[in-house]
């Protein structure tokens, strides 16, 4: 069993040395990915992705296409997997839902008034009750930025435990919004209390701010996701997001959680890609491996 | 002692930046006598690649451009050629030109150039149409750049070639990437540095040095390419043909020698331009009524 959600039983985090995670993650990009496990690779990376509108102008119909894309992804060349969810805001939960049926792909719902996460708690558990009720399989919540850098901890883990509460059945993946937390150290901090409070997933980033999903951030998620492992023997997901939009950058995301993680890890139960245009980057890198010509995108639908 | 001569490394043009080639490669320019006298990079099929992610981006800041402003940057162009002459000389007489051929060379150029500009804000008026049609429309047709152009530049000549060609592609708005002369390469990129200096924005051209035979197949196959250019080379012409077929690129060749002042022309630029036909819904068929 978990930890019983208990702020008291958060450990020390770890400082974090920025030099040697910048050295450490330079390296993770310096493997060559060819050939057959290039494309194992990349339809990894597919099978990874929660394919993701979080659009003050989503309309339904934006969201059906999306829908229809999860499962399509290019249908002209067989055997490719389905993305591994949808990621929507919580008034398309139940749409979303009635679109991918059983076909495997999940729906997610942002939700605590993503994506500032200013709201009371009670309207963030509104937020999150509704989502669950349209159907959501997980939940991305936000953690309140402002008052973890004000050093209210307690009140941020109280607030993801409660939320956690909420979401029953459903997965809940933790937001940091490590672009605002300002250092390593913060993000460790972060990622320690969010995975104490009761987390399934860790998230990096709403997409909504720059930085998003650097590698240095998204290593010291991963080791703060292998000193729990170590220490307690319970799986913790990890979802970068925003800012992932090449396929060689999935890729030496993917080697980075291997070699730390390991290939438990290595499936989209506990690894997944938060982006909107990586899809179509590794559909494209997948038809030129397959045809070697270069692909242009005039050939995939539009995001 | 005598002092060992230090070979200028020329560098592509990408994405409005002179970097080295992805591939770490590197090939001699020779003289006539086999001498080396550059070192030029051999670029990749990575090169090409990415030049066409520049050449694609570039492509709506370039054919946004107002006619009349495209105009006077390939004016300004043509002035930056006329102050950097002695440098274009110098190059070409390195490669084997006489002093007098290699002079006239880059003059020509350089006319060539301004004669392109002249055409910019032109072309559009001159192929245009107003069409005559029996519904209650009015009809017109006009030209659009058709996107990004692979140039595979003249073989036999170093700088006129390549601005004969160059020039037409861009003053109809494309996007253009270059696969530089591969026996006489210099002029290509040191031209590139003259293209750089005249806020031609980046991207809107690009530069490729190294061996044509290895480089064509990456460009004339891929998909974000919309037409291709070259000079000579027939015994390649149906290969590039058959590369081609795929995207239904537009493919012109041309045997010509860019020497001769009757090879510019309207032509060619409308060589890489689609037209676009519009159907504006009127009131009335034909224009003499009342209501007018």
């Amino acid at each position: 069993m978990k930890n019983q959600n208990n702020f008291n039983s958060l450990p020390l985090s770890p400082s974090v040395d920025k030099v040697g995670v910048e050295e450490r993650v330079s390296r993770f990009q310096k493997r060559s990915i060819k050939t057959n496990s290039k494309m194992d690779g990349l339809k990894m990376v597919l099978n990874m992705i929660d394919l993701t509108t979080l659009e003050g102008k989503d309309t339904p119909g934006k969201v059906r296409q999306m829908c229809y894309k999860a499962i399509h992804l290019h249908d002209s060349f067989p055997g490719l997997p389905t993305v591994a969810a949808v990621c929507v805001y919580p008034s398309m939960v139940g749409l979303a839902k009635s679109m991918v049926k059983d076909s495997g792909v999940k729906v997610a719902s942002v939700s605590t008034a993503f994506p500032s996460g200013q709201a009371p708690l009670d309207v963030k558990i509104t937020d999150t009750k509704y989502a669950v009720d349209q159907g959501a399989d997980e939940i991305d919540m936000v953690i309140s930025r402002g008052k973890f850098l004000a050093g209210e901890y307690a009140f941020v883990f109280d607030e993801i435990a409660q939320i956690k509460e909420v979401c029953g059945q459903a997965r809940l993946k933790v937001i940091l919004e490590t672009g605002e937390l300002a250092t390593l150290d913060n993000v460790r901090k972060a990622s320690d209390l969010a995975i104490y409070a009761g987390a399934d997933f860790i998230k990096t980033s709403t997409g909504k701010i720059q930085p998003a999903a650097t590698m240095q951030v998204t290593y010291t998620m991963l080791m703060a996701i292998r000193d729990y492992y170590d220490e307690t023997g319970i799986m913790i997901g990890m979802k970068p997001a925003g800012g992932i939009s090449n396929s060689k950058l999935a890729l030496h995301n993917l080697v980075m959680v291997k070699e730390l993680l390991g290939d438990d890890w290595l499936t989209n139960k506990w690894f997944r890609f938060g982006a909107s245009s990586l899809a179509n980057d590794v559909l494209m890198q997948i038809l030129k491996t397959d045809t070697g010509k270069y692909q242009s995108s005039d050939y995939f639908t539009i995001d | 002692m005598k002092r060992v001569e230090i070979l200028k490394t020329y560098k592509i043009y990408s994405g409005g930046k002179f970097p080295r080639t992805e591939s770490g490669r590197y090939y001699l320019a020779l003289d006539k006598k086999g001498n080396p006298i550059a070192n030029m990079c051999m670029g990749s099929r990575k090169d090409v690649r990415n030049a066409v992610v520049s050449a694609r981006k570039a492509l709506g800041a370039w054919s946004g451009k107002t006619a009349f402003n495209r105009s006077q940057i390939l004016y300004r162009i043509a002035e930056v050629l006329e102050g950097r002459k002695s440098q274009f000389v110098e190059e070409l007489i390195l490669q084997g030109s006489q002093k007098n051929m290699a002079i006239k060379e880059v003059e020509d150029s350089i006319d060539r150039i301004v004669y392109y500009a002249g055409w910019c804000d032109k072309f559009c008026q001159i192929g245009s149409s107003v069409n005559p049609v029996s519904s209650s429309h009015f009809n017109f047709s006009t030209y659009e750049p058709v996107g990004v152009v692979g140039l595979i530049a003249p073989q036999d000549s170093s700088l006129l070639g390549l601005v004969s060609l160059l020039m037409p592609i861009i003053a109809g708005g494309n996007t253009c990437v270059v696969l530089a002369n591969e026996s006489l390469p210099l002029c290509s990129i040191t031209f590139s540095e003259v293209l750089h200096a005249s806020d031609v924005p980046g991207g809107a051209v690009n530069i490729i040095t190294g061996h044509i035979s290895e480089l064509i197949k990456p460009l004339s196959t891929h998909m974000d390419v919309n037409a291709l250019a070259f000079s000579g080379l027939n015994e390649l012409k149906k290969e590039i043909d058959l590369f081609s077929v795929e995207n239904l690129k537009r493919v012109r060749s041309y045997d010509l020698n860019w020497k001769n002042t009757d090879t510019q022309g309207l032509h060619y630029i409308t060589d890489f331009q689609e037209v676009k036909t519009t159907w504006h819904p009127i009131e009335n068929i034909g224009g003499a009524t009342s209501t007018y």
